[in-house]
């Protein structure tokens, strides 16, 4: 498959009053169409800063980023920041609304994502009706509202129990792959990057720079929750967790 | 929704219940208070020349309003309350965005405001006499000083303390600092500037018969300072009661207008 996004010797550091610290030393990896792509690293190490700089929330301090073509960037923040005083519509429409792209098209285009996506009842309730997992489905459609051609899901199942957490990392990945689109996903669970990723990229501690990159191949490879009981799976969670050398 | 269980029922009834216990007891407390009072003085407990009593405050008011100097009275007030309110909630509103848009101007402002906020604004009424004269404008000016820090310092904490992941969401769609505003900053702090209409309200009341007291040729102020210096306690009390009334009045509007604002919006 093509590669759309390619980043080389990607530096960055943050300034404070105290002093300088540097969050990436070097990191370069790159982006095939239509993969799914974990980052996954030790707490602290600045992998959500990659997203950040992607989606142009942060400026890099060096390196280069080069898209193959012209690509729109989503981006799926941690918690859902659904707007309390905003419909589940008025929430999903918030993105064309910023960009000026509130067509008719447009806004049936939404409309049905939210009717395929099983939240068809709760288009003009409020958020506070919602469980956590349908308002993370929710934050999702709203990011898709846009059509970007590559999604940045920044730790964005990490607020749910677990229970719902397995269910919507199901969904979200359903719904990435049926509607096509490319994603970079940072996570701190090693499980959730290994059933839903094509591969996935580990990184070092602080200042952080790419230790080792997995192709995840299993031979039944399906769905997340499936992908969980392939056996091939602990395979790969001992290597990575041996990887992340974690010590408390 | 449309047929409530049993129990669903009797949670309904105990709620009906409290509100009229609560609505019981806040009647009662005023009912025995008044009675209280006019018994006392009836029987001559307590001196009615010092203390005034609810039949003579009733009768005060219906004299005031007879000669109608009433209505005048409340009218100028409430005129004066009115407009204080409403250059201080737009002067508020103004700055508090103009804080929240430039950091360095909120950051150079902050001691400033915080002095002129807790400064004693009676203390410079000698000196708002003699800048705007002795008017109704030194009347305004007055309450404005009272009024306005405190509705700039509660709007812009509200703008400041707004969930920042709203606007790292709206960033992330490219937003301008105008589509911010308008998306997540104002929509977010509609509690808030409620909460700052119910403050400047009662500051403007307060500002203005403040302003009234040091100078003034009619309004409630100017009828309970010239009560006192009449020795006319009816009158002083008279105008301190339709104040009370008055102020619960405002307020109720605005508890009102927060109740509707609520519903309107889903929650």
């Amino acid at each position: 498959m093509d590669k759309i996004l390619t980043i080389t010797n990607l530096e960055k550091s943050f300034h404070t009053r105290d002093g300088e610290i540097k969050a990436l030393e070097s990191v370069s990896f790159d982006v095939r169409e239509k993969e799914f792509i974990s980052i996954v690293g030790p707490s602290g190490c600045g992998k959500s800063t990659i997203l950040s700089i992607l989606a142009d929330l942060e400026e890099k301090s060096n390196g280069e980023i080069n898209f193959s073509k012209d690509y729109t960037i989503g981006y799926m923040l941690q918690n859902d920041s659904l707007f309390e005083w905003r419909t589940v519509l008025e929430n999903c429409l918030l993105g064309l609304e910023i960009t000026n792209q509130l067509t008719k098209e447009n806004k049936e285009y939404v409309i049905n994502l939210l009717k395929t996506y099983g939240l068809e009842e709760f288009i003009d309730s409020y958020p506070s009706r919602l469980s956590g997992g349908m308002r993370q489905r929710v934050a999702l459609i709203r990011t898709l509202a846009t059509k970007p051609d590559i999604l940045l899901l920044d730790e964005a199942m990490s607020a749910l129990d677990y229970q719902s957490r397995l269910a919507i990392s199901d969904d979200i990945y359903k719904i990435i792959k049926k509607e096509g689109k490319t994603a970079i996903m940072v996570t701190h669970d090693i499980a959730e990057a290994i059933s839903m990723s094509d591969r996935i990229i580990v990184l070092s501690k602080r200042p952080a720079t790419v230790k080792k990159v997995y192709e995840i191949n299993m031979q039944n490879k399906s769905t997340p929750i499936h992908n969980r009981k392939c056996k091939e799976f602990a395979s790969y969670y001992d290597e990575i967790w041996r990887d992340l050398d974690v010590h408390i | 929704m449309s047929t409530y269980s049993e129990e669903h029922i009797k949670y309904l009834k105990k709620q009906k219940k409290e509100k009229r216990i609560i609505c019981f007891f806040r009647l009662l407390i005023i009912i025995c208070f008044l009675i209280a009072w006019e018994l006392l003085s009836r029987f001559e407990l307590i001196n009615t020349f010092l203390s005034s009593s609810p039949t003579e405050v009733i009768e005060t008011t219906y004299q005031l309003l007879q000669d109608k100097t009433l209505f005048t009275h409340i009218g100028v007030t409430l005129y004066e309350v009115l407009i204080s309110f409403s250059v201080a909630t737009l002067i508020g509103f103004v700055v508090a965005i103009i804080l929240w848009s430039n950091k360095i101007i909120a950051k150079v402002i902050d001691p400033y405001l915080t002095v002129l906020n807790s400064l004693p604004k009676v203390a410079l009424g000698p000196l708002i006499i003699i800048w705007v004269g002795a008017s109704t404008n030194s009347i305004i000016f007055m309450a404005l000083l009272i009024s306005t820090f405190v509705t700039i310092i509660t709007i812009y904490q509200g703008f400041a303390e707004t969930n920042q992941s709203y606007i790292t969401l709206l960033k992330s769609f490219g937003a301008n600092k105008r589509q911010i505003f308008m998306k997540a900053i104002f929509p977010s702090n509609i509690p808030t500037l409620i909460s700052a209409l119910k403050i400047n309200i009662s500051m403007s009341l307060i500002g203005v018969i403040m302003g009234e007291l040091l100078v003034s040729k009619s309004g409630l102020g100017y009828l309970i300072m010239y009560g006192s210096q009449v020795f006319n306690i009816n009158l002083v009390i008279t105008g301190v009661v339709i104040l009370g009334i008055i102020s619960y009045i405002m307020y109720f509007a605005i508890d009102r207008l927060e109740v509707y604002i609520k519903k309107k919006r889903g929650n």
